[in-house]
């Protein structure tokens, strides 16, 4: 148990590109901390360079005050788990487990309580002798874990571990993943591409772009309060819808449409307007409203997704499946629901309607402490 | 389901009579008398002397020293069979494994020049190796009979092609694991390549196992003679009056045979799932 601290981390490959740029994360003891960004945001090469699988070219990684940048991964106290579990085909899942622990010179009675431990902690006691190819993709998930766990090590890495399996297993797993990691209190670094995978286990998420972080934050902070139009387009499903409009006085202009936001302009000329899908809802007759063209509908149960366009730009609105639809609909938002970025660094813009935003931030800060 | 009928039978049998047919002959002829093969030619049909045949070749001191009898040959072509084989797949499964897994100058090229290699039968160096062997006086010696021909392009090139199959994940899992290269290669890399090494045991014994051009080149002293060597020598007494023992050579033949037939079925069913399927 330890924390990590990274700073100015680069990795620069032998062609000159840089695939992580200068990216710091102080990661707390005991902190479960996602990093999320798309295929080739350098997320998998950050993790690889904690675990000592990668060259640091620049910058440094600490776990629990040590420099590691050029110890042995398996001198790191470092646990991984990896996609395709990598698991020793030839060997039993005992002998999996207790792989590590041998090549550490671990006594022998030792090394069977530690298996025996985390095989009931996962529930693969009846498999140990088994070999790992008689096993599903869930239980040698578990085994991969497993052979984490048995080490007891100052951090665990997770490098998209569900991602090969089924939509209904990944869920549960992330279940288990989370109250196991809460059970150990072990510091806990996983890389996903999977945004609700992110939002579900993290205790703050890192979100990567282009080998940059783009935002690190609590989950909730980061989808009420993305820092720029790639977060809010990533964090979230719907994605948030991002539209582009010109502000004048006291009024949004999509084209021809216009959406009344009530306060003075702060930002005048153009900008890009994010709104979630969700806090779209039925205009009132006689309010200002959005017009929607529908084109079509996915229906999750819960709720209703209408796809449309507004003055040709595509927009998504999560509505109650009791509201009829017609071939058009008029949407309206509470106006301190909107977010503004630059429309051209696609930053987020200060609101002057962040009153709400501050009182939730506040409100959270109270909880935690 | 395809249903067997009898033209499938029929195809069958045939292949079983084209392939074994030669094989009973030979066996049956082994049995006969040397001088009633030489009046009768070959026999399909079993004769009396099966038992002391054999018991001949097997114990006989022949040769022109009279001091090398079959047992003493079917030894020495086992040690070169599996010293041969044994040895290759040593060699070129640690070839391979540093062709892979370890970042040197030159590896491609080293790879390739050594791929190149096997366009050049043995034929091609077969005079300077017998100089070197000459010059270093291991001519005669099980050494110089096996190290020459132990550098293997072929297996280095399968062991390369398998290594490189083995998901990189489960170096970086035993680099994590505190697996350092030797443990790697032991732990993990050999027990994955069980199956491949059996086809490549049964491959290079049975090349070994019928080795004739080297040895004949490399031992001139009658006790590191082979079987394949024995059986020529058999036939080699065509003098005067002296017809040919070739119940012997038939009977040489086929216990030339039987260690390879045995080392196929022994590792078959590794054999077919290494060349087939890998245990990953």
């Amino acid at each position: 148990m330890a924390a990590i601290n990274i700073t100015n981390v680069s990795k620069i490959y032998a062609g000159g590109v840089e695939a992580v740029k200068s990216v710091s994360i102080d990661i707390e003891d005991g902190e479960f901390i996602v990093l999320v960004g798309p295929s080739g945001c350098g997320k998998s090469t950050l993790l690889r360079m904690v675990a000592g699988l990668e060259a640091i070219s620049k910058g440094t990684v600490e776990i629990g005050d040590r420099v590691i940048n050029d110890v042995e991964p398996a001198e790191r106290d470092i646990a991984m788990v990896f996609q395709n579990y990598a698991l020793y085909p030839h060997m039993t899942v005992y002998n999996n487990l207790a792989y590590g622990l041998k090549n550490r010179g671990t006594p022998k009675a030792e090394i069977d309580a530690r298996v025996a431990e985390a095989a009931r902690m996962l529930e693969i006691e009846q498999y140990l002798t088994r070999k790992p190819r008689a096993l599903s993709g869930g239980q040698r998930q578990r085994v991969a874990m497993g052979r984490a766990i048995v080490r007891k090590p100052a951090a665990f890495l997770f490098d998209e571990p569900l991602s090969n399996l089924d939509a209904k297993l990944r869920v549960s797993m992330r279940g288990e993943i989370k109250q196991l990691q809460k059970r150990l209190g072990t510091t806990s670094l996983y890389v996903t591409h999977d945004q609700l995978e992110a939002m579900t286990l993290a205790d703050r998420l890192v979100v990567l772009n282009g080998g940059q972080i783009e935002q690190i934050g609590r989950p909730l902070d980061v989808y009420h309060t993305p820092a720029s139009t790639f977060v809010a387009s990533f964090i979230g499903s719907p994605a948030m819808n991002l539209l582009r409009g010109t502000r004048e006085g006291n009024q949004l202009h999509f084209g021809s449409q216009v959406l009344d936001v009530g306060r003075a302009a702060a930002f005048p000329g153009p900008i890009t307007v994010g709104i979630r899908a969700e806090d779209l809802r039925i205009a009132n007759t006689g309010e200002q409203a959005l017009t929607l063209k529908v084109e079509y509908i996915e229906e999750l149960g819960a709720q209703r997704l209408v796809h449309g366009t507004v003055d040709g730009k595509k927009l998504t609105a999560s509505l109650s499946p009791e509201i009829g639809i017609g071939e058009t609909l008029s949407l309206s938002i509470a106006p301190e629901r909107l977010h503004f970025f630059d429309a051209d660094t696609g930053k987020r813009l200060a609101q002057p309607s962040a009153a709400s935003d501050g009182k939730r931030v506040e409100m959270l800060a109270i909880a935690e402490a | 389901m395809h249903r067997t009928k009898l033209f499938d039978h029929v195809i069958l049998m045939m292949g079983v009579f084209f392939m074994v047919g030669p094989l009973l002959v030979a066996l049956m002829t082994s049995s006969h008398e040397a001088a009633e093969i030489h009046r009768n030619g070959l026999s399909i049909l079993p004769g009396g002397h099966f038992v002391d045949t054999y018991t001949k070749v097997l114990t006989k001191e022949g040769g022109f020293t009279g001091k090398i009898t079959g047992v003493r040959m079917m030894m020495n072509s086992l040690i070169l069979g599996i010293g041969f084989a044994a040895g290759k797949i040593i060699l070129s499964m640690l070839a391979a494994y540093a062709l892979v897994y370890f970042r040197f100058r030159f590896a491609t090229i080293t790879f390739w020049m050594i791929f190149t290699t096997l366009l050049l039968p043995l034929e091609v160096r077969i005079l300077p190796s017998y100089e070197v062997m000459n010059t270093l006086k291991l001519t005669n010696t099980y050494s110089g009979l096996i190290v020459p021909l132990l550098a293997s392009a072929t297996g280095t090139f399968y062991f390369r092609q398998f290594f490189k199959s083995i998901p990189d994940e489960l170096l970086e899992a035993a680099r994590i694991d505190g697996a350092g290269p030797f443990k790697f290669f032991i732990d993990v890399i050999v027990p994955l390549s069980k199956t491949m090494i059996a086809a490549i045991f049964i491959i290079m014994f049975v090349y070994g196992w019928n080795q004739y051009l080297w040895p004949t080149l490399m031992t001139t002293d009658e006790s590191f003679f082979t079987l394949v060597r024995g059986i020529k020598q058999i036939l080699l007494v065509w003098v005067g009056s002296n017809i040919p023992d070739y119940n012997e050579a038939f009977a040489l033949a086929i216990l030339a045979m039987v260690p390879p037939v045995m080392i196929v079925m022994i590792f078959q069913r590794w054999f077919i799932k290494g060349l087939t399927e890998s245990d990953k």
